[in-house]
């Protein structure tokens, strides 16, 4: 059984007359493990995708299956607790609560699940040693660099344990050595057992991955299994 | 249930002390509405204590009777009185009176002369009984004796306060005080009896009751106060009856007619004050429902503001796992405590503010704070809180959570 499976899935907006047609169609299925890029221009269709498949939005028609549950039929409610335990979201703006320290931040999503303070620190700190940020964990956002942001997201991310890390051009904001040191560690997490989603328009980023999807006005044009370039 | 109260506390608190200043001004409202109603209930609260006590220091079985005018009575220059007669109708008639006395209060002369000293005071006559019902005695001297009042000697017993007014001796017995252009010697120095409701107990000239009745001329017109005590006080209700039906016999009341006087016992002295004290606190309460209201819309004011500034906030929640009610909770919660915050510091700020205005007065009773106001600001700051906090919360947690992400 497919980790993520989508079935004909489209969703279509109204500006005015107008039908959007933001995913027209789509067919995909994704395995626990994979490295999956979706590429595109702007406008292709991959921020909706990228939605989607996070949960965050309903498509107009079609079926996805997560872990064999259909999402479709889901309350809001329900989506947010799948949200919550099978997905890692990691922004390109990062989405940091800028009131609150790394460690604040990276518990937050324990909140959602009841986990109790003593315990959610244990697990933040578990997750931010592991993005080497545990000399940190005291600042705010806006003491951080835009790389340790980054790994502060991430380590949001995987405090979880979610099944599938999807990131939204996780590297956009960055530097080029920010960006390969993030990469890095995206390649590590997947080597780690990770399933990994990211969404760009660089191809350097995509390369990373093992199987690239490119996307083009709604459509999946191409998805093909790639070599694996640069170094872990 | 408990959990989640917790980590909305948290993270109230913590998004109240980030915006300290915007918070104190938000919560200020709050902490007037409650500092006001706060002060002064304790205010009225310490009055209506000291006043009960002082009234049942008065004796439970004083009857004091009358007489009662109309308003409209008393504009067509129709008066009502109570005269000698009433008093020996009483004495003869009613059973179960220990002591009875007659007051008469001097009119227009008011003045109390020795040397070249002037004082106003209260001067009325009465007889000799007046010490037992109104437990008042000498501590110098003696009181007016029944002789003196037969006699209608030219004696008088004076308060502390006359005394110090006339710069008269500590001992001033013998001395003469001049009232109504007549000389009366002073034969007794009363007991002082302090203060109540800001007036002085201790400002008085007390005549035999004869003296004054001939001080007074014409004896027709004047009109005379009763005071007795009951031997039983269970027997008071009785008196009182007897007392009415004689009296309403006597001023040939018909079936129909009011009463032309009014017999008043201590208790209902208390209930009197109280009465005006109950009216005070409702009329504030009042006003201050009306503080408490403004100081709610500003805190949902400020609550919106505050939903629309962290859109971003709660879209990232959102996409991390918040469910409606985490939002819902973390922002009724926060609004919760703004006010619950604000009624407490009202509560200190309107204990300080009724014991200052209590001290400033002088001879006004301690406040003190009854649990039920303190329960009562405190609960209605919070659900002052509460219901202007749910429009903000439920808006913040209805947001959709790509819009919300998107936000900037």
């Amino acid at each position: 059984m497919s980790l993520i499976k989508f079935q004909n899935i489209s969703k279509h907006y109204h500006m005015g007359d107008q039908v959007v047609r933001a995913l027209d169609g789509v067919d995909i299925s994704i395995e626990a493990n994979d490295y999956v890029a979706f590429v595109g221009t702007s406008g292709s269709g991959k921020s909706t995708m990228m939605n989607i498949l996070g949960c965050l939005d309903h498509p107009t028609t079609g079926e996805y299956h997560l872990n064999g549950n259909n999402v479709e039929v889901m309350s809001a409610n329900e989506l947010a607790e799948i949200r919550n335990r099978e997905i890692g979201f990691i922004f390109q703006s990062f989405n940091l609560l800028p009131r609150a320290d790394a460690l604040s931040n990276v518990m937050q999503p324990l909140i959602y699940r009841g986990i109790h303070l003593k315990e959610r620190k244990v697990l933040a700190m578990d997750a931010l040693s592991r993005v080497n940020l545990e000399d940190r964990v005291d600042h705010l956002p806006s003491q951080l660099s835009g790389g340790q942001r980054q790994r502060v997201a991430i380590a949001r991310a995987l405090v979880t344990k979610p099944s599938i890390l999807l990131a939204d051009e996780p590297t956009g904001n960055l530097d080029s050595k920010t960006t390969i040191e993030i990469m890095k560690l995206f390649n590590e997490l997947h080597s780690e057992g990770h399933t990994v989603i990211v969404v760009t328009h660089e191809a350097e980023i995509a390369k990373h991955c093992h199987r690239l999807v490119e996307m083009k006005d709604g459509k999946i044009f191409n998805d093909s299994m790639q070599q694996k370039v640069g170094a872990s | 249930m408990w959990f989640a109260l917790m980590e909305s506390s948290r993270s109230a608190l913590s998004s109240i002390l980030a915006h300290g200043f915007r918070s104190f001004l938000t919560t200020l409202g709050i902490v007037i509405g409650v500092a006001s109603v706060i002060s002064v209930v304790s205010l009225t609260e310490g009055l209506s204590a000291s006043i009960g006590q002082q009234i049942q220091s008065l004796g439970t079985n004083n009857l004091t009777v009358r007489s009662y005018t109309p308003l409209e009575d008393r504009m067509k220059g129709i008066s009502a009185r109570l005269s000698n007669d009433d008093l020996d109708l009483i004495e003869s008639r009613v059973e179960g009176i220990a002591s009875i006395t007659p007051i008469l209060f001097a009119h227009r002369a008011s003045q109390v002369k020795s040397g070249s000293n002037t004082a106003f005071s209260q001067i009325f006559g009465t007889t000799y009984a007046y010490q037992d019902v109104e437990q008042l005695y000498a501590k110098k001297g003696r009181f007016i004796a029944r002789s003196d009042s037969l006699t209608r000697r030219r004696v008088c017993v004076i308060g502390e306060t006359v005394r110090t007014n006339l710069s008269l001796p500590e001992d001033p017995i013998g001395e003469y005080v001049e009232v109504a252009g007549e000389w009366f010697k002073i034969i007794g120095l009363l007991d002082s009896k302090g203060k109540m409701l800001g007036f002085d107990q201790d400002d008085l000239v007390i005549l035999p009751y004869k003296t004054m009745q001939s001080l007074m001329g014409n004896q027709r017109r004047s009109d005379i106060q009763i005071q007795l005590t009951v031997a039983d006080q269970a027997e008071m209700e009785n008196v009182r009856e007897r007392i009415r039906t004689l009296l309403r016999a006597e001023h040939g009341l018909k079936a129909g007619d009011a009463d032309d006087f009014r017999i008043q016992t201590a208790e209902q002295l208390s209930e009197t004050f109280n009465n005006i004290i109950n009216t005070v606190t409702v009329v504030v309460g009042g006003i201050v429902s009306i503080s408490l209201l403004v100081g709610g819309i500003g805190i949902m004011n400020i609550m919106l503001v505050s939903v629309t500034e962290r859109t971003r906030e709660i879209g990232i929640c959102k996409a991390i796992g918040a469910k409606r009610h985490h939002i819902l909770m973390q922002f009724l919660v926060e609004a919760l405590l703004l006010s619950l915050i604000g009624g407490l510091i009202g509560l200190g700020l309107g204990y300080g503010l009724g014991a200052l205005i209590a001290m400033s007065i002088p001879s006004f009773p301690p406040i003190s704070i009854p649990l039920w106001a303190v329960v009562m600001a405190l609960g209605f700051s919070g659900l002052v809180g509460i219901v202007f906090g749910i429009l903000p919360a439920a808006k913040a947690a209805n947001l959709d959570p790509i819009d919300a992400l998107r936000y900037e």
